[in-house]
């Protein structure tokens, strides 16, 4: 199954190492991975996305990030309500031709059109995984040549809904 | 450092980072540094040199002497050990201690140094990524990256290794950093917040493990070195006296719980006692106390305890639950949770049943080994040290057959006098850490039980013990083979010995004498018989070489993949 897990961590040398190498060791899959600054100075925040076999697995990854010096807070997101996103740039074989077609495509996912060249177009997309996923397939006869995707990041939502509500929210199963 | 030969050379005026770092170890009270020197350590040997402080630097002949003789004295001495050793080939000698240290939670600060900054990153000479390199078998690491925070870092690191679940803590000091004055500190206290271990029990959790007690026909204790870390024997032997509950130990929890006491079923797991694995498989109540359920303890964890309901004490939460399913967990310091169950329990369990089934089971399945009309076993020989010296000696092994025949019959009485490599199993471990165990503990008595194998790991060590004419006793329990590696090859590979027979080695009488050591071979049971009480209570270094037979071999056992209740060689 797969879990979103956020970390508040120190930004100290090594810290991103350590927690990936746990992950490694204790072989968890990390599909995806994002990183960035918070608002207090000298603390950041990660987002994993992993999957992970089953609940007493999660519990251990849980526990095992916690123990790191440097890590500050885990917070597994999965059973939350949360708001996740996703950027990515995909720039696909384009000529005059089928510009608009594309530019129709692209349209519903609310995505846009970052850079234009001869033969080729780029596009900027934000969303969920799912979204994403769609639009690249949609993309794909076109011919892909390059994708740049950050990895998921995400928090919880400024209200929880109560237990039986989860599932409309839930992301990732 | 007291050295006899000081010139009287001038001081900088200055105080470099080097010296902001002895400063600093002085502040955490360090008597003994185990190192080695070379060039990213120069300036740091230098401050060395010229401080006036009270503290031992022990030169080592290899780094990893240095850190198992570190691991030895923070064992026996419940204190930090404090490692030195210079940056590339010097800190990766140490990287077989540094998780060795890891495994067994043992608090160590290990100083390595590093390459100068200014050069950091370009494959400089003796540069190795040593925060790569350890981040997975340490507590913590740090690279410094300048002196200001030097003492900061000290600091913390002391308190991570020693705190909580103990463990090493790397600190990586670059030598410009070292070298280059240092003219402003951070002295400021230090804030750990992602690091607040949970010391004091959930007094409910505590509450229900009371009542499981009260309510168990078939309870059970299992010891672990958590027992020790957490300075919980005494509370322990209280309960224990009180409310009857039959104990066993991991390996690494042999002295938390005198083995002479009645209630004490000898050590469970893969070489244990078949009463204490059938105890752990029978008993309804089984409460483990700082032990992690390491495999070797719990055999296939599909016949483990499943009928019993589970509690588990430990400081690390990490490890509740990550084997075995765990009924009562309580995160906590062993010696602040075993108080607040001593104060909670007001009535004990029902269970003379239990206790009379576990006895006769002991009656009837006592260790044993085979007493040939010539020659002796190892196991044999073990025996005899233990009863001629009865002053609880403390214990160093090295991993193999002798651990193993150590861990069954040397009874300790007392804590904090077993030190051997649980985890990691890591062969030349033994001698080393009795070299450690000697210097934290000068009056006590050390006798180092080793194979012939793993002796030839480290031996160097013996430059340390005539240097310093440290009393230890080495005992090598010499069956002229890597004997637990041919014993598998005998039950499990059908007697192929593939390179474990090792009838090539070195005089060792001649080799101790070499070295200005007394030399003993036993070949015989009469000659070590009569001698080994004078050899083991004088208060010199002794090597003795004791031949013992080959084809013994440790029993009974788990073979690898069954369950804990499925033993071999239960009986001769
Ligand atoms: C550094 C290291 N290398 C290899 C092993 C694998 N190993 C475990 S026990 C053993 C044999 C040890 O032989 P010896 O030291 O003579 O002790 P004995 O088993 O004969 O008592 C070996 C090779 C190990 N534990 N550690």
């Amino acid at each position: 199954m797969k879990r979103i897990v956020t970390l508040v961590v120190q930004n100290r040398s090594g810290v991103l190492n350590r927690v990936t190498g746990l992950m490694h060791k204790r072989q968890f899959n990390i599909e995806s991975i994002s990183v960035g600054r918070t608002e207090q100075e000298g603390i950041s925040k990660m987002t994993f996305v992993v999957d992970v076999e089953d609940h007493r697995k999660m519990e251990q990854l849980t526990k095992q990030l916690n123990k790191q010096i440097d890590v500050i807070k885990v917070t597994d997101l999965s059973d939350k309500a949360v708001v996740a996103r996703e950027l990515a740039m995909i720039k696909i074989v384009a000529n005059p031709g089928t510009r608009n077609e594309i530019q129709g495509i692209i349209e519903p996912f609310r995505a846009s059109v970052i850079d234009v060249s001869k033969d080729s177009l780029s596009v900027q997309v934000t969303g969920k995984p799912d979204k994403i996923e769609a639009l690249i397939d949609l993309l794909r006869p076109y011919g892909i040549k390059d994708i740049a995707r950050t990895g998921l990041t995400a928090f919880s939502r400024g209200h929880q809904p109560q237990a039986a509500e989860l599932t409309q929210y839930s992301l990732l199963k | 450092m007291k050295l006899d030969m000081k010139p009287a050379g001038t001081a900088p005026a200055t105080k470099t980072g080097a010296d902001v770092l002895v400063d600093a170890l002085v502040e955490q009270q360090v008597d003994t540094i185990f190192g080695y020197p070379g060039g990213a350590v120069l300036p740091i040997y230098d401050a060395l040199y010229r401080s006036e402080a009270d503290f031992q630097h022990i030169l080592t002949r290899h780094e990893q002497g240095a850190i198992h003789a570190a691991e030895g004295y923070a064992r026996v001495k419940r204190k930090t050990g404090v490692v030195l050793a210079t940056s590339g080939p010097g800190a990766t000698n140490l990287i077989t201690g540094i998780a060795d240290a890891m495994m067994d939670s043992l608090p160590l600060v290990v100083l390595t140094g590093q390459v100068a900054t200014t050069v950091t990153g370009t494959d400089a000479f003796q540069e190795a990524d040593v925060m790569g390199i350890t981040t997975p078998i340490t507590k913590h690491n740090y690279q410094v990256q300048s002196a200001y925070e030097l003492p900061k870092i000290i600091k913390e690191a002391f308190h991570i290794a020693s705190t909580g679940r103990p463990g090493p803590v790397v600190v990586d000091i670059p030598k410009d950093i070292s070298a280059n004055p240092c003219f402003d500190t951070d002295e400021s206290p230090f804030h750990l917040p992602g690091y607040q271990p949970t010391i004091n029990p959930n007094p409910l959790q505590i509450k229900k493990l009371a009542e499981a007690v009260k309510q168990a026909k078939k309870p059970l204790v299992l010891t672990g070195a958590g027992v020790l870390h957490g300075g919980a024997t005494d509370v322990l032997l209280d309960i224990i006296n009180e409310y009857r509950i039959p104990v066993t130990s991991t390996l690494l929890g042999l002295g938390a719980f005198p083995a002479d006491h009645e209630m004490f079923l000898g050590m469970a797991g893969m070489h244990g006692t078949y009463t204490s694995n059938m105890a752990i498989t029978d008993c309804d109540l089984l409460i483990n106390v700082g032990a992690r359920f390491d495999d070797r303890l719990t055999g296939n964890l599909e016949h483990f305890a499943k009928n019993a309901v589970v509690a588990h004490i430990d400081i690390d939460p990490a490890e509740i639950g990550k084997n075995v399913p765990t009924h009562i967990p309580v995160v906590s310091d062993s010696g602040a949770a075993l108080k607040e169950l001593k104060r909670q329990l007001k009535e004990g369990p029902d269970h003379q049943a239990w206790l009379d089934e576990l006895k006769q089971s002991s009656k009837d399945y006592p260790l044993w080994y085979n007493t040939p009309k010539e020659g002796m076993v190892a196991q044999w020989a073990i025996k005899e040290i233990h009863e001629k010296t009865k002053g609880d000696p403390i214990v160093t092994t090295d991993v193999g057959q002798h651990q193993m025949w150590a861990a069954q019959f040397f009874h300790f009485r007392r804590p904090d006098r077993w030190v051997t490599s649980g985890g990691l199993g890591t062969m030349g471990f033994g001698f080393p850490a009795a070299v450690g165990c000697q210097l934290a503990e000068p009056e006590e008595r050390v006798i180092a039980l080793v194979g012939d194998g793993g002796f030839q790991m480290t031996l160097q060590e013996l430059s340390v013990v005539q240097e310093r004419n440290l009393p230890v006793k080495i005992v090598i329990l010499n069956n002229q083979a890597l004997g637990m590696v041919r014993q598998w090859q005998e039950e499990f590979y059908e007697e192929r010995y593939s390179e474990s027979i090792v009838g090539c080695q070195p005089d060792f009488v001649k080799l101790a004498d070499s070295y200005g050591i007394q030399g003993y071979k036993f070949e015989t049971r009469e000659e070590f018989e009569s001698q080994i009480g004078e050899l083991m209570n004088n208060d010199q270094p002794v090597l003795i070489d004791a031949r013992v037979i080959q084809q013994e071999n440790v029993f009974p056992m788990v073979p690898p993949g069954r369950g804990i209740n499925d033993m071999v060689g239960v009986k001769p």
